[in-house]
């Protein structure tokens, strides 16, 4: 097995892994890390696909790019999720206390 | 003068229909309060509307029309066309119109929701105008469609249980069989491109007819159960009845103009002006057509017979009546599609009579009921005079027009060699006598009694009749009705122009 | 002119920014840039109409670097709904805090609204794939302007939303493998031309996109998250997630299944879509007839009519690359422009009915059908845009969704795919059955006792019914309209 496919594997692997606990579980931070499980994922086989796709030079820049962007657009929506998993979950302990 | 030479007439068809769309539409903003000027609008937009087709009359019966088209779908105009047949239901629904706006007025005074309840009216109308002006298919099918969703709230008008309910089922009758109507349309543009209403038939359709019988067969069969609903052929009747709960006016135009005669003037159009009735007889589907329809005649007023609830009895009559017009259609033969076609403009005047005064016998006394009549013609007597025209009408005694449609429907069944149809048009009239001439009976020769039912009753007025508004419309239509018969020999009469229609659709014989 | 493509992104981002800035005039930044976009939007489809596709290579990198805009009719007409949805929008959402959702409606929506133009004019796949994350996170946190019970359903649309958005970039990713550009015509291109058997990466790459993006959209059986956001967000975000946001990624399907994957999308799997959404068609409606709550039942609609959209599959497929005036070619371009006429349509229809909905749910405290009564003799207008809309999208004529149904009808006719037939004519039906139990709600007997209503601003009513009238009227000028998504359409046989 070469390196590229072991990280196509290991992406595809992580990919559904995360997106199968994302769909079944219902405790809200888990899925959010699922979700980030799920993403990671899908950026290794990106990486996988630039290594593949690269020349003398090194791997390809493009896809090097969009992991790059991928990355930032995953960070924010991670601080956005835990943001309305805070609220979701504040309000039900403040209700508990009253 | 020739009417194509001046500009912008091809306009008047359009202009046609904005005399009830924008008054319509402009009633809908008014307050229920603003009585006046509703009701100018309402009468303003219906007397232009007949004194237009007034002008319209001599020009087109003399063979003239005039269209207005634009591209609607791909490759398929929206074309509006004033010719014969459509100025007969045309002239129809406008004096009709006018007549139940008047009715209207007076029947609804200081009741709520007006304002919805007659800009709905006024589109309803634009729809029976669209439905007579459409020039091909696919015209008919959009003003079709329109028409069901213009009376649905009329029906719904009065909010309570049973309205709706009414409402309702009158919906899922008339939207099913709108989808029937639209496959069948639909199927034919995919066969044979758009087809344009032309006398005697679309060339089209007899290619068609003479390629793939069988699929013009499946077509026409679709095209007829689609508008058999809204023409309540049976099975498919059953809305009918149940759509007497709207208030009278609605009834009233439900029955005589508006809806059931949509579905007979599609009837109409496909076998005369789409099939041609020589290709429709080749193809051996207009026999089944008049069966169906010599059977809802007699299915219709055999019912009537059991129906003590007066505007139930006249709505069974409807059923029946209606199919007059299917069967002069169905039988092949000058005279009887005159009397066919001439059905719809008589049964249209009878029946707008009769459910006129029923309404006013309800709202006067408060009577629903056949029973109840006892002597209600000393109380009423113009009221009962114009209910005992139409009735008379109905049953096809001379000199009302109803005679003139069954002398002329009997002799074409002769003509065409279904001697079967004289005595279904016997039976029929037999058992209209039967479910009729008690009512009038009734009326005429019973005594009220030490107290009559509708004692008790407050009235908003000590005075005899029905307030004038409401009595007048009655007797215009009872008049109309007399008069289409006695004057049916001259010219520019119902007769007349439908005699004309029938020649020119037999023309390629 | 190609200058609007661009402008037609940055204006409402530079709206959404001053929004954010100012919070105090949200309001008035909303109706200039919305007025300002509606009138680059139409200049823009004008321009397309007149003239044919537009292409932009932004800073003259071209791709893959540089920003490429493209666009085409189907762009353009989105573009036109976009802006004309978005202005009614904003100026119902101006009328009331409990339907905009405070301030904070403003910048989010503007930002919003410059992702869907983004979706609409990108040339390449990454950049569409940037557009609809901010498109997506833009609607969440719209949703979640609904409050306390809209956050459970934002979090889960927003995880529905990356999720769908993965597999979208996971597709990227296969097919820039494959064809060594991102740029959709190329790809597609390069796609057909390099392959006369479809490779099994560019079969997964089909897959996961039209996976991720068919989630994005709703399409049953993926559509459980759609009621429960749409329906819990404010009327106004209602509106604009059901006409406006579902587009998006339908959008981007169409895109990807007709140009980039024009070889490898057989009509088997077409077939497939069609199969799925004739279920939603029926699935949705019997729900609708279930809920006992309006914003519920408009929701569920959507559902359905998402069901009929993916018709344009099965319709449209058989007919790629066929030559104009073959019979495969017409059914195709009917189908085309028949779905995507029902797309137009439910946009302005359905805008309307969330609309109509919300002024309804002010006044009456609620929007439990039961109390509803006295809706219709006291707010004739909203419960007249609500049939209205309702008529549109049973397809009943005049009406613009009409025109659209008559398009597929023909289309399946044509291309002799009968069973498509009684979707389209029993569809309307359940539709109009949903539509009617709403008005039977709203009426009342003369005699009835009602509560007094909550005052409610014209302007929201107006802005409701001009969606429902436009829905209507289109229907009876619709020729430049459906010319328009013609133009530069892949199928059809079109240049």
């Amino acid at each position: 097995m070469t390196r590229e496919e072991l990280f196509l594997a290991v992406g595809a692997g992580l990919a559904v892994l995360g997106a199968a606990r994302l769909l079944l579980t219902r405790d809200l931070l888990t899925r959010v890390l699922a979700l980030n499980v799920a993403s990671g994922g899908v950026l290794m086989i990106l990486v996988a696909l630039a290594l593949r796709g690269g020349g003398p030079d090194g791997p390809d820049p493009v896809l090097h790019a969009l992991v790059l962007t991928g990355i930032v657009i995953t960070v924010s929506v991670t601080g956005f999720a835990i943001g309305l998993v805070r609220r979701i979950e504040g309000d039900l302990t403040e209700g508990g206390r009253r | 003068m020739n009417l194509t030479d001046l500009p912008g007439l091809n306009y008047v068809p359009v202009l046609l229909l904005m005399t009830s769309l924008v008054p319509g539409v402009l009633i809908f903003f008014l307050r229920d309060e603003q009585v006046r000027l509703r009701t100018v609008l309402n009468v303003s937009g219906a007397v232009a509307k007949v004194g237009l087709v007034v002008v319209l009359v001599p020009p087109i019966v003399a063979g003239r029309s005039l269209e207005w088209r634009s591209p609607f779908l791909p490759g398929i105009d929206l074309v509006l066309r004033v010719e014969q047949l459509s100025l007969l239901f045309l002239g129809l629904s406008a004096l009709l119109w006018l007549a139940t706006t008047v009715y209207a007025i007076g029947y609804l005074e200081g009741s709520p929701g007006r304002s919805r309840f007659f800009g709905f009216f006024s589109l309803c109308v634009t729809a029976t105008v669209g439905i007579a002006l459409a020039g091909n298919l696919v015209t008919f099918v959009i003003f079709y469609e329109f028409l069901t969703l213009a009376t649905f709230p009329l029906v719904a008008h009065r909010g309570t249980p049973q309205a709706i309910a009414g409402a309702r089922t009158y919906l899922v009758y008339t939207l099913s069989g709108g989808i029937v109507l639209l496959a069948g349309v639909a199927w034919l543009t995919h066969l044979v491109g758009p087809v344009e209403f032309t006398a005697g038939g679309a060339q089209q359709l007899a290619h068609l007819a003479t390629t793939e019988p069988r699929l013009a067969q499946a077509v026409f069969v679709l095209l007829i159960a689609g508008l058999a609903v809204k023409a309540a052929l049976i099975p498919v009747h059953g809305w009918l009845p149940r759509a007497m709960v709207a208030p009278a006016p609605v009834s009233a135009l439900l029955h005589a103009v508006a809806v059931v005669k949509a579905g007979v003037f599609g009837i109409v159009r496909v076998v005369h002006h789409t099939y041609g009735v020589e290709v429709a007889d080749t193809l051996g589907v207009l026999l089944p057509l008049a069966v169906l329809a010599a059977a809802t005649i007699i299915f219709g007023s055999t019912l009537a017979l059991f129906q003590d609830d007066l505007k139930r009895r006249l709505a069974y009559s409807t059923v029946s009546q209606v199919s007059y017009v299917t069967l002069g259609i169905a039988v092949v033969g000058v005279v009887s599609t005159t009397g066919g076609i001439v059905h719809l403009v008589h049964q249209g005047l009878m029946k707008i009579t009769l459910f006129f005064c029923a309404g006013l016998f309800a709202e006067t006394l408060g009577l629903h009921k056949v029973s109840e009549l006892r002597g209600v013609g000393r109380r009423m007597p113009v009221t009962a005079a114009a209910f005992t025209v139409g009735a008379l009408g109905m049953i096809g005694l001379p000199p009302v027009a109803g005679f003139v449609s069954k002398w002329q429907l009997g002799l074409g069944g002769i003509e065409a060699g279904h001697p079967w149809i004289v005595a279904v048009l016997l039976t029929s009239s037999l058992l209209n006598a039967a479910y009729f001439l008690p009512i009038v009976y009734r009326l005429w020769f019973l005594d009220p009694g030490e107290s009559p039912p509708w004692e008790g009753v407050r009235t908003t007025a000590r005075r005899l009749e029905a307030p004038p508004s409401l009595l007048l419309p009655a007797v215009a239509a009872a008049l109309f009705a007399l008069l289409a018969g006695l004057l049916a020999e001259m010219p520019y009469s119902p007769l007349e122009v439908a005699r004309k229609i029938a020649e020119r659709s037999y023309l390629g014989l | 002119m190609n200058d609007t493509l661009g402008a037609l992104v940055l204006l409402p981002l530079g709206g959404a920014v001053l929004a954010a800035l100012l919070p105090r005039h949200g309001p008035w930044v909303g109706i200039v840039t919305a007025a300002a976009t509606l009138a680059l939007a139409l200049t823009t489809a004008a321009a397309v109409y007149r003239s044919g596709p537009r292409h932009l290579e932004l800073a003259g990198w071209g791709a893959p670097l540089g920003i490429d805009l493209r666009a085409d009719g189907l762009s353009a007409a989105m573009l036109a709904l976009t802006a004309v949805v978005g202005v009614a929008t904003t100026v119902y959402a101006t009328g009331s805090d409990a339907a905009s959702g405070r301030p904070l409606f403003w910048p989010l929506w503007l930002a919003l609204w410059s992702g869907l133009n983004a979706v609409y004019v990108s040339g390449d796949l990454f950049n569409t794939y940037v557009a609809l994350e901010l498109v997506g996170l833009s609607a969440v946190a719209l949703v979640a302007l609904g409050g306390r019970d809209a956050y459970p359903p934002a979090l889960r649309y927003l995880f529905v939303a990356v999720l769908g958005s993965l597999a979208y970039l996971l597709g990227v990713a296969l097919v820039y493998a494959e064809a060594g550009t991102l740029d959709i015509v190329e790809a597609g291109e390069r796609l057909d031309g390099a392959t006369t058997a479809v490779t099994a990466l560019t079969a997964t790459a089909l897959a996961v996109m039209a996976l991720g993006l068919a989630l994005k959209t709703a399409l049953f059986p993926l559509h459980a998250w759609l009621p429960q956001a749409h329906a819990a967000a404010p009327s106004a975000v209602s509106a604009i997630l059901s006409a406006l946001v579902v587009k998006a990624s339908l959008f981007v399907l169409v895109r990807v299944w007709f140009v980039v994957f024009g070889g490898a999308a057989t009509p088997g799997a077409a077939q497939l879509l069609g199969i799925l959404g004739t279920v939603a068609v029926v699935w949705g409606a019997v729900l609708a007839l279930r809920q006992p709550r309006l914003k519920p039942i408009v929701a569920y609609s959507t559902v359905a009519q998402v069901g009929y959209l993916f018709l344009l599959f099965p319709l449209a497929t058989p007919g790629l690359g066929e030559a104009a005036g073959t019979t495969a070619a017409q059914a195709a371009y009917a189908g085309w422009t028949g779905a995507l006429g029902l797309a137009l349509a439910h946009g302005l229809a359905k805008a309307a009915m969330f609309m109509a909905a919300g002024t309804l749910a002010l006044a009456h405290g609620s929007d439990r059908l039961t109390d509803l009564r006295g809706a219709a003799t006291r707010m004739p207008m909203s419960t007249l845009t609500f049939g209205l809309a309702g008529a549109s999208l049973a397809g009943l004529p005049p009406t613009f969704g009409f025109v659209g149904k008559w398009q597929l009808l023909q289309a399946s006719l044509i291309s002799g795919q009968w069973w498509w037939l009684p979707v389209l004519l029993v569809g309307g039906l359940l539709t109009a059955a949903y539509t009617v139990r709403v008005l039977g709600a709203t009426v009342n007997p003369p005699d009835a006792e009602l509560a007094p209503l909550a005052p409610v601003p014209r302007r929201m009513e107006w802005a409701a019914l001009s969606m429902a009238a436009l829905a209507v009227m289109l229907g009876v000028s619709s020729s430049g309209l459906l010319g328009l998504l013609g133009v530069g359409a892949p199928v059809g046989g079109g240049p």
